[in-house]
């Protein structure tokens, strides 16, 4: 059964065994996860901090609108393609 | 040149001791024993300079990594310093009271082994009555206790018609993530390899199921899958290329490239008991030898792959050829990639010979 495709309405968290982190010697943000590494971006890292599984979709867009001065629409669509790829990979649930 | 970029990850074979006696073993035919193991001060202070190198991950490893007594003094020792931490263990002879312990110091994450999707098949392959039992209590204690679970699954020829159901056990015992991981003919598996590999036909036909059943876990269970390299076209990138990203701790203290290296002849290992990581990783001769890709022979050294697969494996070019410098055989592109496919294909249609257990000699 897997699971639905993502929308303005889900509430993703990061999966089990998946912690945002800050990679000290690189100097950037990361996702550590079972036996990977993903770097992050400020964005996505400003995604995944919001991503706690009581907050929609729509709402962290509509947060992030306001901090980044552009479009709710246009950041829902970005966000929705992030976490679908992450949800794919392991380190999203919804 | 740029700089020699530190390790994302360590792995710590604390002990070569087991219950289990996997003939596919990725430890080398000669085990340490226990009189051989670095000591929990040495252990610390090795995990200690990983994070001052800005090492990310820390995976305790083995043999079974709990046979250890001092495993939670090593994970508190580890967590203090901030690194994840990942349990890579058989699941027998970790207590659940243990087990409390080690998640409340931390313990990010637990790869647990899974030899059969059958009881008796598992056992036998294990070599151990009642390993997949106790497999199966561990799981469910992992679960309850909350933690990230990613089953291991290796993949031979005696299990590989149940990679399905294989799979479908590993999502009902709760893991989100399956590693589906054909046989790697090193060490034990190298040993054993005329009992383990699959014919070709099979390969494809588990292959498909994955690639099948992979959709149905999407965003649910992760399944990643380790191509069989006898029947592959192009290398893996192993390890993430030599000396790349990675490096591997034996229970002496000998600081490896990767698992398998210690069977490659004219290279020489340095010990954490006498330099530092740093220096090890950064000039130690073992990590020099593959590292990039000068060494690199033709077609590699041209390859537009090259630093996407880096050359393949080197155990396992010598293990084919004999000289561990050479084209990996994985590789379409080598002279002998079609001698190892004919091998494969042979060692495949003959009953398989008994399993040679992995055991420490006495």
């Amino acid at each position: 059964m897997s699971a639905p495709a993502l929308t303005g309405a889900s509430r993703p968290r990061l999966a089990r065994g998946v912690k945002r982190d800050i990679d000290k010697a690189r100097g950037t943000p990361i996702l550590q996860a079972p036996e990977r590494v993903l770097v992050l971006d400020e964005v996505a890292d400003a995604i995944l901090q919001r991503c706690d599984g009581a907050a929609s979709v729509a709402e962290i867009a509509l947060d992030l609108a306001a901090i980044y001065h552009a479009p709710r629409e246009t950041i829902e669509a970005d966000m929705l393609e992030l976490l679908e790829d992450l949800l794919e990979k392991g380190y999203v649930q919804a | 040149m740029t700089a020699i970029q530190p390790p994302l990850s360590m792995l710590l074979e604390l002990t070569h001791r087991c219950p289990l006696q996997c003939p596919y073993c990725s430890n080398p035919l000669e085990l340490a024993r226990a009189d051989h193991e670095l000591p929990t001060e040495t252990w610390c202070d090795v995990i200690t300079q990983g994070a001052e190198m800005g090492m990310l991950q820390v995976h305790f490893s083995g043999g079974e990594p709990a046979a250890r007594t001092d495993l939670e003094d090593l994970l508190a020792h580890t967590k203090a310093k901030g690194l994840y931490t990942n349990l890579i263990t058989s699941g027998v002879g970790l207590k659940p009271a243990r087990l409390a312990r080690l998640v409340a110091l931390g313990l990010d994450h637990v790869q647990l082994s899974l030899q059969d999707a059958y009881m008796k098949e598992a056992d036998r392959i294990a070599g151990l009555k009642g390993a997949f039992a106790t497999k199966q209590a561990f799981a469910a204690e992992i679960i309850e206790a909350g933690l990230a679970l990613t089953i291991n699954l290796v993949v031979h020829r005696h299990n590989i018609t149940r990679v399905g159901a294989m799979i479908e056990l590993a999502d009902a015992m709760g893991a989100q993530r399956v590693e589906v991981a054909h046989t790697q003919y090193y060490g034990w598996g190298l040993a054993n390899r005329a009992a383990l590999m699959p014919t070709r036909e099979e390969v494809e036909t588990a292959l498909g199921v994955v690639e099948t059943v992979r959709a149905h876990y999407r965003g649910r269970m992760r399944i990643d899958h380790v191509i069989p390299d006898y029947y592959a076209d192009r290398p893996k990138a192993c390890m993430g290329g030599w000396a790349q990203r990675f490096l591997v701790i034996d229970p002496s203290g000998d600081v490896l490239p990767c698992h398998a290296a210690k069977s490659l002849p004219g290279l020489t290992f340095d010990n954490v008991r006498e330099k530092r990581l740093s220096d090890i990783w950064t000039g130690g001769a073992a990590f020099e030898a593959y590292r990039g890709t000068q060494w690199m022979p033709m077609p590699c050294r041209d390859c537009d792959r090259r630093e996407i697969d880096w050359g393949g494996c080197r155990c396992q070019a010598f293990a084919l050829t004999g000289d561990a410098a050479a084209v990996d055989p994985a590789c379409g592109l080598s002279p002998r990639h079609a001698t190892v496919r004919d091998l494969a294909t042979s060692e495949a249609a003959a009953p398989p010979p008994p399993f040679r257990y992995r055991r420490m000699t006495r």
